[in-house]
């Protein structure tokens, strides 16, 4: 399930245990500070893969969609978890306004929901995700930038 | 105070409404001023936190003034204020905290701060006068999908809620995509009635037995896997019946899981709050699955399940009774559960 590529690594998940594996992997890799981008259209499962990387970092309470309200916090794991949703933003800097940099640079993991809105104002060594539908129902592409 | 009644002020701006309203003794409204910023989000698809909260602070005090001008009540006679401290967007609901902190200072008032969802089921002892706990609450909204066994004014505990999107967020992303635009709810509701819901099933997602909590995401990816399937094979997208198959599919389960509720709690009410309780197809739905069991639906008028100030004021009068003051130190709750 893993093409290697110059730049990306190139993983397949066939269902949703195979994003569960993947996700749970990454998260047992994440430092305090890092920032996980992840990039895909709507249903291609950023809220679920976000998920499970709440689950590697050993939280327990469930991670739902932050679209309402741009950013939930969650504790109880390895390292806090800032869940952002930015598809309601107008750009990177109405992230920077509310306060998004004391996140990204503080003690947990954030992961952004829609990066691609907001590029701009990540940091430059954000984790980039791209999540893409495969051709067959249920099958979910990720390429990671890292 | 008014001839020995109480009058309370509520405040509420913890997404796109600037709301201000006036009840007297917790049930009789006033004046019920909302400045609704609809327009202005419509050209971006949605609620833009940042331009939400500058208008918010653009209008409080006019909302203000407006709100006691038609209640023709003086801020002197004006025995407490409420003001929704979350969850919402912190930059909305600080504009809300702040005025009504400032208020309180001033005026020496005593200050109430009031959770959101809380206030929205509030917003049926306004509806209806009579009402009283205990009964079974549906709160559903943009942020929200839960069912609350309400036990009495002030203590209510969360049956169930959803795991991933709200219904009312369901909605808004399926409207974007099938190009109804914002706010998706209202649009679906519309466009559906021109529609068979039965002409795409859609599954239902009712978790696992007994759980009352919700699960929108999967549906979501499958009416978008139908959407691309029909694309891809070039047929026409009727745009009626895919919002009126998937507003089925998310009534069938709000309805049935909400009537299950109450018959395992034995409450004969089931009390709808929040803006998804005014789509049409959920009333009538519910109605019906409710009916059988004899269970009563009770659902505010629209104007009711809009985010209000009215009912911020109820549910601070009722917090008021039981000495549920905050200090100068309240501060917004963005994440605040129930």
């Amino acid at each position: 399930m893993r093409e290697e590529d110059a730049k990306q690594r190139v993983l397949r998940a066939q269902n949703e245990e195979d994003t569960k594996r993947i996700a749970m992997d990454i998260a047992g890799r994440l430092h305090a500070g890092d920032v996980v981008a992840l990039i895909g259209d709507l249903g291609t499962g950023k809220t679920t893969f976000t998920k499970y990387l709440a689950q590697g970092l050993g939280i327990t309470e469930n991670i739902s969609s932050p679209t309402f309200n741009i950013v939930k916090e969650h504790y109880g794991g390895r390292l806090p978890l800032y869940h952002f949703d930015v598809y309601r933003l107008g750009s990177g800097q109405e992230l920077i306004d509310i306060g998004a940099e004391d996140y990204f640079y503080g003690d947990g993991v954030s992961v952004v929901e829609w990066a691609d809105l907001v590029m701009d104002c990540l940091p430059e060594d954000a984790i980039i995700i791209e999540i893409s539908y495969g051709e067959r129902e249920g099958e979910r592409i990720y390429r990671c930038a890292f | 105070m008014i001839n020995g009644s109480h009058i309370t002020l509520g405040l509420e701006s913890s997404c796109d409404e600037t709301a201000v309203g006036i009840v007297q003794d917790g049930r009789k409204i006033l004046s019920n001023v909302i400045s609704s910023q609809i327009d202005i989000h419509t050209r971006f698809g949605g609620v833009v936190p940042e331009i939400a909260s500058r208008k918010h602070l653009e209008c409080v005090n006019s909302v203000i003034d407006l709100s006691l001008k038609e209640a023709g009540v003086t801020m002197d006679q004006v025995d407490l204020i409420g003001v929704t401290y979350g969850p919402g967007l912190v930059g909305s609901l600080l504009v809300g905290v702040a005025a009504a902190k400032a208020m309180a200072f001033a005026c020496g008032k005593p200050l109430v701060g009031v959770n959101h969802m809380q206030g929205h089921i509030a917003s049926n002892y306004l509806e209806y006068p009579e009402l009283e706990p205990p009964f079974m609450a549906l709160v559903v909204s943009g942020g929200h999908t839960n069912i609350v066994n309400v036990v009495d004014y002030n203590r209510c505990e969360t049956l169930g809620s959803t795991r991933d999107d709200a219904a009312g967020e369901a909605f808004d992303k399926i409207a974007r995509v099938i190009g109804l635009g914002y706010p998706g709810g209202p649009k679906v509701d519309k466009a559906a009635r021109n529609g068979d819901p039965e002409a795409i099933h859609f599954k239902r997602v009712y978790l696992e037995p007994g759980s009352y909590d919700f699960s929108f995401s999967g549906l979501k990816t499958q009416a978008l896997n139908y959407l691309n399937s029909e694309r891809q094979a070039g047929r026409e997208i009727s745009v009626p019946d895919v919002a009126a198959s998937f507003q089925e599919a998310v009534v069938d389960v709000i309805a049935d899981k909400a009537v299950a509720a109450a018959r395992e709690y034995g409450r004969d009410r089931i009390v709808m709050a929040g803006g998804v309780a005014s789509n049409s197809r959920l009333r009538k739905v519910l109605g019906e699955r409710a009916a059988e069991y004899g269970i009563e639906i009770l659902k505010p008028a629209p104007v009711l399940c809009t985010d209000n100030g009215v009912m911020i004021a109820c549910s601070a009068y009722y917090e008021g009774k039981k000495g549920n003051f905050a200090g100068p130190e309240l501060d917004a709750v963005p994440g605040l559960e129930f």
